[in-house]
């Protein structure tokens, strides 16, 4: 016996796993105006779904391929004539398309399709617990380890150059991490709200953040919270897990977003 | 040796040839102005100094261990990203808060270190602009048309501001600019580019170049009047090489 035995804590404990992860990793997003980057990713790893199971491999090795497969398309076409919310739009919806073909192909595997879109999160076991839990860990010490070089890079690619960094290999970090993050998020939230969890929070923290750290900082808080009481929500009123983590994470939104002026009005 | 050396740089972007064949050397202690018209291939000259991109062709050394201090043409912080200015001196490598508040008194804005970036003049941002290259120590200070968008005393003052700069802490100084009667007055070396190096000297001498009045017109040579005095004498025996660009200079 341990606390472990309850789906509850479990889910729990995976829902602040991906937030922590997810939410400064987001930040990065929000400031490089790739939104949609974590769609596409995410969207490609249906894709993956369905690959890992016509070859019988292990679904975290298949989704976490082709997401780093999809991430570095996308950074190797972003400055090849395209903007980059059409080259993500494009990927994103293609990716997705391909991927629920392919999974279509798949004779007699019944492949609840479902659960990856919206996540399973009461249905995480120990293994899916170590997995995203370590997932969250490598992200983490990622993003600690390149921050100030991400930064650098995020606010002038020549100051980053003029630094001695070089600004795409910066980017390749940030995009390995966003692979990480969706492969081991799939099954918490699942493929459609994986960008939800990227976004919301830093969306939220950033009237309330003089530096980068802070925003950071507050978007993880945020996160971990938003999975608590979403999941909380989803126990008492029988609401799929998933979504109730980010209608949660959307109030606080929406909150901020009152207040925010209110605080600025008044001088803070 | 030199703090750059440039050798033969050939650069392309596609099909376009933006810099053929460039020698270029900065040495210690140097304050030297690189001006040309737009698409002449300035930044492009300034980028590959600093390594930002790869030559198609010939090299760049710079100086082992070489510190540069880099204030770019433009920098845009996407509002999405909260940054003071203190925290923005702590980009590349964090300082430790006395440098940081000398490096903001020696350029001049020693009282915005709690400001957002995003709520600053022009003025007051190419000063913390200034500030972080400053951070460094640097042994080559880079401004790429720093002045843009500020106006005629504005960007006059930042350019003392530089020259006192200079004079405190010995940095050579590399600076790309359009302002040309401020700018020219203040450097020891003039460098007139136009995807080649047209001609270079000191500033009087350039100013009357024929190579150099073919880009800019006369107009600039009774400018820096303003601040030398103008010569009437031409130099001829400016540049001997080619030029793919049309000369007739209107006197």
């Amino acid at each position: 016996m341990s606390f472990l035995d309850d789906f509850l804590i479990r889910a729990t404990l995976a829902g602040i796993g991906v937030a922590l992860a997810a939410a400064p990793l987001g930040c990065f997003v929000v400031w490089r105006r790739m939104a949609y980057f974590g769609d596409a990713t995410a969207h490609a790893a249906i894709l993956g779904v369905a690959l890992a199971l016509a070859f019988d491999s292990a679904i975290l090795v298949g989704v976490l391929g082709v997401s780093l497969a999809m991430a570095i398309t996308v950074s190797s076409l972003s400055n090849k004539g395209y903007a980059m919310d059409t080259l993500l739009g494009v990927l994103a919806h293609s990716a997705l398309a391909i991927g629920l073909v392919a999974v279509s192909f798949l004779q007699g595997v019944r492949v609840d399709l479902m659960a990856y879109l919206f996540g399973d999160i009461l249905a995480v076991g120990r293994a899916d617990l170590a997995i995203i839990w370590g997932g969250a860990v490598v992200v983490v010490i990622l993003l600690v380890w390149r921050w100030q070089a991400l930064l650098t890079a995020t606010l002038n690619p020549d100051l980053a150059y003029a630094a001695g960094f070089d600004p795409k290999r910066e980017q390749m970090v940030l995009t390995l991490a966003l692979a990480v993050v969706v492969a081991v998020a799939i099954k918490v939230v699942g493929v459609l709200l994986i960008g939800a969890l990227l976004l919301i929070p830093a969306a939220t923290a950033r009237p309330f953040s003089g530096t980068p750290e802070r925003m950071a900082l507050m978007a993880a808080g945020l996160g971990a919270i938003s999975a608590m009481l979403g999941l909380q929500m989803s126990y008492q009123y029988d609401t799929p897990a998933g979504p109730s983590v980010v209608v949660v994470a959307a109030v606080f939104f929406a909150i901020a977003a009152i207040v925010a002026p209110i605080l600025r009005r008044s001088g803070h | 040796m030199s703090l750059v050396e440039i050798t033969k740089l050939t650069v392309r972007h596609g099909h376009n040839t933006v810099l053929h064949n460039v020698n270029f050397k900065i040495d210690a202690g140097e304050i030297v102005t690189i001006v040309g018209p737009n698409g002449s291939g300035k930044s492009t000259l300034i980028r590959a100094i600093i390594g930002a991109l790869r030559p198609n062709a010939g090299s760049v050394a710079r100086k082992m261990g070489l510190r540069i201090g880099y204030v770019p043409q433009k920098l845009q912080i996407d509002p999405t990203l909260p940054m003071n200015v203190r925290r923005f001196l702590d980009l590349p490598t964090r300082v430790p808060n006395r440098e940081a508040r000398e490096a903001l008194e020696e350029a001049g804005a020693g009282d915005l270190a709690s400001r957002q970036m995003a709520d600053l003049s022009g003025g007051q941002f190419q000063r913390v602009l200034l500030a972080r290259a400053l951070l460094n120590k640097p042994q080559l200070l880079i401004l790429d048309e720093a002045t843009q968008g500020l106006d005629q005393p504005g960007s006059a003052a930042f350019y003392q501001r530089v020259a006192q700069v200079r004079e405190h802490l010995g940095c050579a100084v590399l600076m790309v600019s359009h302002e040309l009667h401020v700018v020219m007055a203040a450097s020891d070396r003039v460098i007139c580019l136009n995807g080649h190096i047209c001609c270079e000297g000191e500033p009087e001498h350039v100013a009357s170049a024929p190579e150099y009045r073919a880009l800019f017109g006369t107009g600039t040579g009774g400018a820096l009047a303003l601040y030398r005095h103008q010569h009437s004498h031409s130099h001829d025996d400016a540049c001997e090489h080619d030029h793919d660009h049309p000369h007739e200079a209107a006197e």
